[in-house]
């Protein structure tokens, strides 16, 4: 037979696989392009603060100095204090510890994660298993899994926000399962249809020809080719989600006082903006802008990079 | 315009030197290096080769059409004596559409679904000629009856999904030659059709060049096709011409190595796995970053290659005053060794298996209906009639253990749906169906496992036959363990010695799909399927996506592990020669039904069922001399939601009325017997003794 071994010299240049090498191609697409890297370095730097926040400042967030509220910066506090006279650079650190970093959910517990966090990741479970089992299965499955979710969706979302929380009452965790709750429906209608798409592949008709289970093909041979999207579209959820947390928080619903809650931070600040002292308002404003913003920019750059690299 | 005085001393077209790169992130890649040609008015040049060789690049370069990032870097085109290279754009496309006209290979996307098929035929005329709306539509009508469209008034109104793929062809065809144009580029204009369909254009082709002296370009890979239509031959591989003559000049007497080895690698009509093999070329075409500069290009995949080819890029030889052979040994080539050795053929192990006494598979009066769910309120309240879609109805086939059955069939026929029923992905409707003795009606979902274990699938796509996330080692290891065929030690052992099996290196192991060839994915897309080692591998059109010297391969890797692990296989493929070659029996499909099945050597000659006869007719044969009847099928396939009453061919047998007193009036009427030749089954009224008078399609010179 004429059939001759296809030596890699013809087959083209020899690529290494390892988790490493794949690691360092994923980032080299964030550093192909311009908007990624910024938002990328945006996103890190309240990473890090957040992080390491005990050890980038000698007050704790609920430290009151009822000698100096309301003051400007100055080399004491560097970004000023608030009404109380608690340290403005400690409490903006500390919270975003709370969205990014410790999900607290009682006295002296938490799980590491970050509020925001958490809500996307429950949010990604549960819409991506009913994505997965909309899309492959289909017909009267497919019905009555996305007409419940389309009226979940009917509802717009602060006021959905808000149902949900007034019902649950000011917790973190009540806010997890609130951000979980509105996230659901838009990730579920875009893995379905992600699933709608790669379900037709032949990869699948063998993998069904193999006899496999649903659920291994659902998990294992679709999940993973969906993963680029998904992945684009949890890091624009976890900006949504910081927003959501914002506006809980000023609204009086999110994580209790005395939190360093951003969106608390505004709302108590507010009220001391025409009063000469806007410091208090005026950084956890930018800070949430900011960090959903970078998280904007990453998932924009990336995805464009990725469309760019097929 | 004065085109009889011009074009006696200038050809219509002259390409000289043409050199044309694209820029990437990498750099400038040239897709075309130093291409000349040139084309008489009246004439055909076919431009043959593999994909990635550059032929389309020509075409687009001709106009250019490069896009945003194609530019070209040297050399000229000359059309009717005037130079294109440089033109303005506004120009160029003056002469797009009116001097020089385009037709590409996917008919529904040359043209607009939203708008009517009339409005579009006359904007050609209105936008190039400034004529009245009614009188070019007047000359549209005229145009499509030039093209053989039937009932072209009805067709001007219609839109785009309304009409056959092939009338689609047409309709373009009609498009491009509504201004007389003096240049006509065809890109692979028939690849997307049927092989009785696209015999029909071929012939609409031949005959409009006949009519309107258009100098045409024809771009194919299937040299089949450009054996029939084409006058000059030139030969692409690599972005470089490596030869070019007069069509039979090239076909008969090829002094290219690439030349010989792409007439070598396709099976001609007829001849069969146990008579003759394929000689695939070797390796694959290198990607265009990658082409050596200073050495002959195909040197690597050469049979004859020696060091002196690898010291410069060698010249076009000159053979005749028109054929021309870019080979330094081009004028001695018939008497040089191979310089590497074909791996010796076993021929003897190649013999036909014998059939054992139990059928490994067999099914009754199968049938595969789909519901057609209609937008009437009625049927969502479930109370308007159910239609059927007959995709397989009252198909009936026993199978012998280790024994080859391909199913031939236009697209349509049931020959797809047949095997997902017989695999268990389509619930089958009514029948019976045994394998290995045991009913297997149900779903694959019910199915036990050891039953799966012993049926798998080769697909058809290379490029989504793989899960991209996984490497092909993990790939090849899931149905090893999932039927566990080996002990969980052994497993990545077993792996290794599969890729072997289909001739792929261990270094495969650790390889992403998207890192494979074409070619490649196929052979790795093999070794899943024989991971669980099967008894039966339903090979569903396993090569008609990939190139020839590749397909070539492929099917010799099929028959050597048919020869190894003594599986049976049901083949699937559009292309009659390749389903000849590899099967032991056919099966012909039409409709839904089997209209004729027997050994292939029975199916292949005399007496022929009227349908197998028309595609037989309608294969294109890679020889210009090769002698075939002329028979061609009119009108579409029948929908099989409501197929024909009697015999569901009638409405297109060019055999009934000549053959059936009373012009085959029966046929209509009754369900045709089965005739029973002393070999095979036919599916006809028309008598055996009738049937048997029939001359053999094809008349080769045998040289």
């Amino acid at each position: 037979m004429a059939v001759g071994k296809e030596t890699t010299d013809i087959a083209g240049v020899e690529r290494k696989t390892s988790p490493f090498n794949r690691m360092w191609e994923g980032m080299s697409i964030v550093f192909a392009s311009k908007t990624a890297t910024i938002g990328l370095i945006i996103v890190l730097f309240w990473l890090f603060v957040a992080v390491f926040a005990p050890f980038l400042t000698p007050y704790t967030p609920l430290e009151q100095d009822w000698k100096a509220p309301n003051q400007g910066p100055s080399s004491a506090h560097i970004l000023g204090t608030d009404e109380l006279g608690r340290d403005l650079w400690s409490r903006l650190i500390y919270g975003a510890r709370l969205v990014l970093v410790v999900l607290p959910l009682s006295e002296g517990f938490w799980l590491p994660g970050g509020t925001a966090l958490w809500g996307v990741l429950v949010g990604l479970l549960v819409g991506t298993t009913l994505g997965l089992i909309s899309g492959y299965y289909g017909g009267w499955i497919d019905e009555i899994v996305m007409r419940l979710l389309d009226s979940m969706m009917a509802i717009p979302v602060i006021l959905l926000y808000l149902l949900i929380m007034a019902a649950l009452g000011a917790s973190a965790l009540n806010v997890v399962i609130a951000i979980t709750i509105v996230g659901t429906p838009g990730i579920a209608r875009l893995v379905r249809s992600l699933t709608l798409d790669i379900r037709t592949r032949e990869y699948i008709r063998a993998a069904e020809t193999r006899g496999e289970s649903p659920w291994y093909i659902m998990f294992v041979e679709i999940l993973p080719n969906a993963r680029g999207p998904i992945i684009v579209d949890s890091m624009l959820r976890v900006g949504y989600a910081i927003f959501a947390m914002g506006t809980l928080g000023f609204l009086g619903l999110g994580l209790p006082p005395p939190s360093p809650d951003w969106g608390s931070m505004v709302a108590k600040g507010r009220e001391f903006i025409l009063a000469g002292s806007p410091w208090a308002a005026l950084w956890p404003s930018i800070a949430i802008a900011s960090l959903v913003v970078g998280l904007n920019l990453l998932a924009d750059g990336l995805r464009e990079e990725s469309l760019r690299y097929q | 315009m004065n085109r009889a005085e011009s074009v006696q001393t200038i050809p219509v077209l002259e390409v000289e030197n043409l050199s044309i790169s694209y820029e990437t992130r990498k750099g400038d890649v040239e897709a075309v290096r130093h291409v000349s040609f040139e084309v008489k008015e009246g004439e055909t040049v076919g431009l043959v080769g593999e994909s990635g060789c550059g032929k389309s690049t020509i075409a687009f370069g001709i106009v250019n059409f490069l896009g945003p990032n194609g530019k070209i870097v040297d050399g000229s085109v000359r059309f009717q004596g005037n130079e294109l290279v440089g033109r303005s754009e506004e120009e160029l496309k003056k002469l797009r559409g009116d001097r020089i006209a385009m037709v590409f290979q996917d008919p529904m996307q040359a043209l607009n679904p939203s708008v009517r098929l009339g409005e579009q035929l006359a904007e050609v005329l209105t936008c190039h000629r400034h004529i009245s709306k009614d009188e070019a539509w007047e000359r549209s009508i005229e145009m499509l009856k030039r093209v053989n469209m039937p009932d072209p008034e009805n067709v001007m109104i219609r839109y785009t999904h309304q009409i056959s793929g092939g009338q689609q062809q047409r309709v373009v065809i009609a498009m491009a030659m509504l201004n007389n144009p003096s240049l006509l580029i065809m890109d692979e204009p028939t690849t997307a059709l049927d092989v009785t369909v696209e015999a029909a254009v071929l012939d609409l082709i031949e005959e409009l060049k006949k009519e309107f002296q258009a100098a045409n370009i024809f771009i194919t890979h299937n040299l089949g096709v450009v054996a029939r239509v084409s006058d000059q031959l030139c030969v692409m591989y690599a972005g470089q011409l490596v030869e070019k003559g007069p069509v039979r000049e090239v076909f008969r007497n090829p002094r290219h190595p690439y030349t010989m080895g792409l007439l070598a690698c396709v099976p001609r009509l007829g001849e069969s796995k146990s008579e003759s093999l394929l000689h695939p070329i070797r390796g694959r075409v290198p990607p265009p970053a990658e082409r050596p500069r200073d050495e002959c290009i195909f040197a690597p995949r050469c049979e004859y290659s020696t060091d002196t080819c690898r010291e410069r890029c060698p010249g076009l030889t000159e053979i005749s005053e028109y054929h021309l052979a870019r080979c330094i040994y081009a004028r001695e080539i018939e008497h040089r060794p191979r310089t590497r050795r074909r791996r010796p053929v076993d021929k003897e192990a190649m013999g036909t298996a014998e059939a054992a006494e139990e059928p490994l598979l067999r099914f009754d009066e199968l049938k595969v209906y789909y519901t057609q769910e209609s937008n009437t309120v009625a049927s969502l309240l479930g109370l308007g009639d159910k239609k059927f879609v007959r995709a397989v109805d009252d198909v009936s086939v026993r199978m012998a253990k280790g024994r080859t059955l391909g199913i031939v069939g236009e697209s349509g026929c049931g020959k797809s749906t047949l095997v997902k029923g017989i695999i268990g992905l389509e619930p089958i409707t009514d029948g019976q169906l045994q394998f290995l003795g045991l009913d297997i009606k149900e779903p694959v979902s019910a199915r036990d496992g050891k039953l799966i274990q012993e049926m798998q699938m080769v697909f058809q796509n290379p490029d989504s036959t793989l899960n991209p996330s996984y490497t092909v080692g993990k790939q090849i290891a899931r149905p090893i363990k999932r039927f566990k065929t080996v002990p969980k030690n052994q497993i990545k052992n077993e792996v290794l010695r599969l890729l072997d099996a289909v001739r792929l290196a261990p270094i495969y192991y650790d390889r992403l799909p998207r890192q494979l060839s074409g070619g490649e994915k196929q052979r790795i897309g093999i070794a899943r399927a024989l991971a669980s080692r099967p008894d039966l591998i339903i090979c569903d059109e396993p090569v008609s996506a990939l190139d020839v010297s590749v397909q070539a391969a492929v099917i010799n890797l099929l028959l050597e592990i048919q020869q190894v692990f003594g599986s049976s296989m049901i083949f699937i493929a559009h292309d009659l020669s390749v389903v000849r070659f590899f099967s032991d029996d056919i099966a012909v499909m039409y409709l839904g039904q089997i209209v004729e099945i027997g050994p292939a050597e029975a199916i292949y000659s005399p007496p022929y069922h009227p349908y197998t006869e028309a595609l037989l007719a309608a294969v294109p044969i890679p020889d210009p001399d090769a002698e075939q009847k002329e028979i061609r099928l009119v009108g579409n396939v029948p929908s099989a939601l409501s197929p024909p009453s009697g015999c569901r061919f009638h409405t297109r047998c060019p055999r009934r009325h000549e053959m059936l007193p009373d012009g085959g009036k029966i046929c209509e009427r009754d369900l045709p017997p089965w005739r029973q030749s002393k070999d095979h089954q036919i599916l006809c009224h028309i008598p055996l003794e009738d049937l048997e008078k029939v001359d053999p399609v094809v008349h080769e010179e045998i040289a």
